[in-house]
């Protein structure tokens, strides 16, 4: 359900700032999001002040020189940190992205880093996607048969190959589901953009069997139908796909089996 | 969203809920063909508003009499509130999260769509058929 204001235990206050250092050759400030389960208290932003001179040109540099040498209770997701992971996707400046492959110095001003929005928080920068995880796992997103198995791979064309390009390169870091005001408001049950992107990516595979089923199980007013064509999805994607598209194939194929 | 973190059924439980509902296409496609054939009809009734609007009572009867401007009006009135029903219940399905208050504002709507289509078209009627 829509909702428009924050819920009282959410409001945010103004946290720690902590200054440059003395003399700093290219000083940045960094806001971030901070919020704790264990201390009782309302989220709150901290300011900190960094010299970029100390750290590589990514926001997610920035993010891990202020936890290594700062502040070390600040808490993020990361891993690869090269953008195929997805696990350090956030707000940044307004935007979700992955902070591994957003340069600091494509951000004018201060840098503005929040959790994935409108997701429960389970620490600072890290969302609980639990439900979002379930809501992936309930599309079924591996390769369904019920031919025998061939005696080698299972062949595609290019053709048919070249159907799940832009679909294929989607890492699951749900910037642009939690980018969605359809999936904010119905999340409970929308799929999303990228959970209906996935669904896509098996519906053109060629060597999928289950087309029919898993048309029919999308087919719902809420599962599928609640994507307006708002497009923060494909506006937001860090990978440049087009989930908006996707979705949109699978309503005109919803209309083509009638 | 809060209300999923207090409960107890496992997330998959919870993303498949009650399952697909197995409609929504014709919801979907019936809106799309509204919008198309209202493009149409919305430009005429614009011209016909335009044109009528300093005709005399006599001259707009005649008008709407015609058996080409009665079957467009009709089309006009069917469409648009059908369209206007179908559209609202999506922006309800958006924004009302009480099922029961969702449910009602949607009969609530298709009961004022159908009533309001009625009037119309029974007053362009009476007027194509000479009772007025």
């Amino acid at each position: 359900m829509a909702e428009f204001t924050l819920p009282k235990n959410s409001k945010i206050r103004t946290g720690t700032t902590h200054p440059a250092p003395p003399s700093p050759k290219k000083p940045k400030t960094f806001k971030i999001y901070r919020w704790s389960p264990d201390d009782g208290q309302t989220p709150r932003v901290d300011t900190y002040t960094i010299d970029l001179a100390n750290c590589g040109p990514m926001i997610l540099d920035a993010l891990l020189h202020i936890k290594n040498d700062i502040d070390q209770t600040l808490t993020l997701r990361r891993s690869c940190r090269e953008g195929i992971c997805g696990s350090c996707a956030m707000n940044i400046d307004g935007m979700n992205t992955l902070a591994c492959t957003k340069a600091i110095e494509e951000i004018d001003g201060d840098v503005k880093v929040n959790p994935l929005p409108h997701m429960p928080v389970v620490k600072d920068l890290v969302p609980d996607l639990t439900h979002t995880y379930a809501q992936l796992a309930s599309i079924e997103p591996w390769m369904k048969t019920q031919s025998p198995p061939p005696s080698r791979e299972r062949l595609q064309s290019p053709e048919e190959r070249a159907k799940l390009d832009g679909l294929y390169e989607c890492i699951l870091c749900f910037c642009c589901s939690t980018s969605c005001p359809s999936y904010w408001w119905s999340g409970d049950r929308y799929l999303g953009p990228a959970v209906l992107l996935q669904a896509y990516r098996w519906i053109a595979d060629s060597r999928d069997e289950a087309k029919g089923e898993r048309l029919d199980n999308l087919e719902d007013p809420f599962r599928l139908y609640r994507c307006h064509t708002i497009m923060n999805c494909t506006t937001t994607c860090p990978k440049g796909l087009n989930p908006a598209k996707a979705i949109a194939e699978i309503k005109k194929l919803m209309v083509v089996r009638r | 969203m809060s209300s999923r973190i207090r409960s107890y059924a496992a997330p998959l439980a919870r993303a498949r809920g009650l399952g697909s509902a197995k409609e929504g296409v014709e919801h979907w496609w019936l809106q799309r063909l509204t919008a198309l054939a209202l493009v149409v009809l919305t430009l005429w009734f614009v011209w016909v508003v335009v044109r009528l609007s300093g005709a005399s009572h006599e001259a707009a009867l005649i008008f709407v009499a015609r058996p080409l401007n009665t079957v467009l009006l009709i089309l006009t009135s069917v469409v648009s509130f059908w369209h206007a029903a179908l559209g609202l219940q999506v922006v309800y399905e958006d924004y009302i999260g009480h099922e029961g208050a969702r449910l009602a504002a949607i009969i609530v709507t298709k009961f004022a769509a159908v009533g309001l289509i009625t009037a119309t078209v029974i007053a362009v009627l009476r007027i194509a058929f000479g009772v007025v």
